[in-house]
């Protein structure tokens, strides 16, 4: 090579350097957003309910067991937003994952354990089935997962009344008590921690002496858990690198190699078991399984991906954020209730909300992929 | 000379429906040397890419790499003997950072059973190190792809082929979306490569891009090739007359001034 081109590149080398700054990278982290986000969410109530009790042990796990349900949730949406496709049949998933654990354990007599893991093995079957159809027909996941909404939601309800004779399932709290495995989703975790730090004053009792905050609820350690998993996979495996691969460009990423159809497929399994995970937690928690459960829950799990910096086009995204998603949306839903605020606002902050977010991260978007 | 042959495509024949889309082409890439590929829109480029690299089986001909007879069934086959091919799309996810494009689909791993994870460190050294090679000076492996250059992006793509060992790269149209410079920076990149003992077969209609670079030259027209022609047999000028379909604007220019007399004899 002359010394001509050396130099060239050279002062092109020195072009790179002036654009790549901290900063500026620690802007395009997709997360920074939703941390941000949080941060703000936190101080606003922080000052304006600071006093309320929000903040009380009772009151934070309120907040973080709302958040830790629709979080389990957005992680599978961000996957699979990261992935390039959308699940819309999530909410109807959570409904009909309730109805396979409750009706196979309370009218056709099976251990809870093995009605639960009948409901996973449905969910691995819808997940396939809707991966299979967007990867064959090609048409967009939108439509076939919006299908697939009315189709589960219907069938839920169909099967039910069918079978029982109404929507609701109740009775399922006393199947819970010997069963192997449905501590899992139901039992509260350091309750003893809890116990001790009410007998030392340090959180609120309740009249008979027990605190008020019994434990942490599994569904915040699932929560956590899921996020350390799907941030692990995306950031540490060869998998998470065709995540990213199938949902940047699924022609490139075919063309390398990259098995773009099992990965997508995968990924609409992974949200149809975040789903009935969610199922369990709620069904287990409240001893009893409805049809309409997870109505419109596919959206919320899409609101928290795309606030925690996914971008609806694919290829982009982390789990951490949508993580952090969920939390603000949890948050601002319970805290809403220790301020003045009308509860009917709620809506209109989550739209704005989305909104900004949408706008932040289609910046995000430019400058990463910003030729210069 | 023989021996240096690396891939013979012999009378390689692709029918689609009624149509024919190539009919008997033969060229043959040796190991250091630069074959272009030339020919205007529709003269069957894109089909001549697609069956050498894998992804149409030709329905004549046979495919002969490194003396033995094969048949790709799937760019994999292909690329497993060494064939690589760089697409136009150069298959780089754009809001990917370099190190994850450079191994897509091919990650080093480390560890063990189902802790096995993507050894990103291992990945960054080597991206650094192979688009240093090049004079890329990747300082951070971990940015977008987005942000380089059309040439960088380019170089890249041929680069990650050939770590991946490629012994015959295919190019497809490398240099149609550059400039001047960045065209020329990717142009010196494939000279490279060939020089360092790899068969480079290179697509494009641009003469000006082709001429400088190539050591044989096989013209492709409605299907068929016109022949190959080694440099010295054939100057820039002639080059560039058969790619323009010369005869086409010689009878062209035939008519022209037919028009023009009949038009005159008229007044």
């Amino acid at each position: 090579m002359s010394t001509k081109s050396q130099s060239i590149d050279r002062k092109s080398q020195d072009e790179r350097l002036r654009r790549v700054s901290k900063l500026k990278k620690l802007l395009n982290r997709p997360e920074l957003g939703a941390l941000g986000g949080s941060i703000l969410v936190f101080i606003f109530f922080g000052i304006i309910a600071g006093d309320s009790g929000m903040f009380s042990a009772y009151g934070t796990l309120n907040f973080l067991e709302v958040s830790s349900n629709l979080g389990i949730i957005a992680i599978g949406a961000a996957m699979l937003m990261i992935g390039g496709e959308f699940d819309l049949s999530v909410g109807s998933m959570i409904g009909f994952a309730g109805i396979c654990i409750a009706i196979p354990a309370i009218y056709w007599g099976w251990p809870l354990w093995s009605s639960i893991l009948f409901a996973f093995s449905m969910a691995v079957l819808i997940g396939y089935a809707n991966g299979i159809l967007v990867v064959r027909t090609g048409l967009p996941s939108f439509i076939v997962t919006l299908a697939m909404l009315f189709i589960l939601r219907g069938a839920t309800l169909a099967l039910t009344r069918l079978i029982t004779g109404r929507t609701q399932v109740p009775g399922l709290r006393v199947l819970i008590e010997n069963d192997p495995i449905a501590w899992i989703f139901s039992a509260d975790v350091f309750s003893g921690l809890f116990v001790w730090l009410g007998s030392l004053g340090l959180i609120a009792l309740r009249q008979d002496g027990t605190p008020l905050a019994t434990g942490i609820p599994t569904s915040v350690i699932w929560w956590i858990g899921l996020t350390i998993f799907a941030t692990w996979i995306l950031m540490k495996t060869r998998y998470g690198n065709w995540i990213f691969a199938s949902g940047g460009d699924k022609l490139g990423a075919r063309n390398v190699g990259v098995p773009v159809a099992r990965v997508k497929i995968s990924l609409f399994i992974g949200t149809a078991v975040c789903a009935t995970i969610y199922a369990c937690v709620q069904v287990l928690d409240a001893g009893s399984a409805d049809t309409m459960r997870g109505f419109l829950k596919e959206l919320e799990a899409i609101v928290a991906a795309v606030v925690g910096g996914c971008l609806l086009t694919g290829g982009y995204g982390s789990a951490i954020g949508a993580a952090f998603g969920a939390l603000i949306f949890g948050t601002v839903s319970m805290g809403i209730y220790y301020t003045d605020v009308d509860t009917d606002w709620f809506k209109v902050f989550l739209g704005a909300m989305m909104l900004i977010a949408v706008i932040f991260n289609n910046f995000v978007r430019r400058r990463v992929t910003e030729n210069k | 000379m023989s021996t240096d042959i690396i891939v013979e495509f012999n009378n390689i024949s692709k029918f689609f429906g009624s149509v024919i889309a190539l009919k008997d082409v033969t060229m043959h890439v040796k190991k250091g040397e630069i074959m272009c590929l030339l020919g205007d829109n529709g003269a069957g480029k894109s089909t001549l890419i697609k069956t050498l690299s894998g992804v149409h089986k030709p329905n004549e001909g046979e495919i002969i790499v490194e003396g033995k007879k094969t048949t790709f069934d799937s760019p994999r086959d292909a690329l497993d003997l060494g064939i690589a091919t760089v697409y136009q799309d150069l298959a780089l996810v754009s809001l990917m950072s370099v190190t994850r494009n450079f191994f897509m689909g091919r990650e080093p791993m480390k560890g063990f059973g189902l802790f096995k994870v993507f050894d990103i460190e291992k990945a960054n050294a080597v991206a650094a190190e192979r688009m240093g090679q090049i004079g890329i000076d990747v300082r951070d492996p971990s940015q977008a792809v987005g942000t380089m250059s059309g040439g960088e992006r380019q170089c890249l793509a041929i680069s990650r082929a050939i770590y991946f060992g490629a012994k015959v790269l295919i190019l497809d149209e490398p240099t149609s979306a550059l400039g001047v410079h960045q065209a020329s920076v990717v142009l010196k990149y494939i000279v490279k490569a060939a020089s360092e003992g790899l068969g480079v077969i290179l697509i494009t209609h641009n003469v000006h891009h082709a001429y400088p670079v190539g050591d044989r030259f096989t013209i492709l027209n409605r299907g068929k090739s016109m022949g190959t022609y080694p440099k010295k047999d054939l100057s820039r000028e002639k080059l560039l007359s058969m790619m323009a379909g010369g005869e086409e604007l010689d009878k062209l220019e035939v008519e022209l001034k037919e028009m023009d007399r009949i038009s005159k004899s008229n007044n």
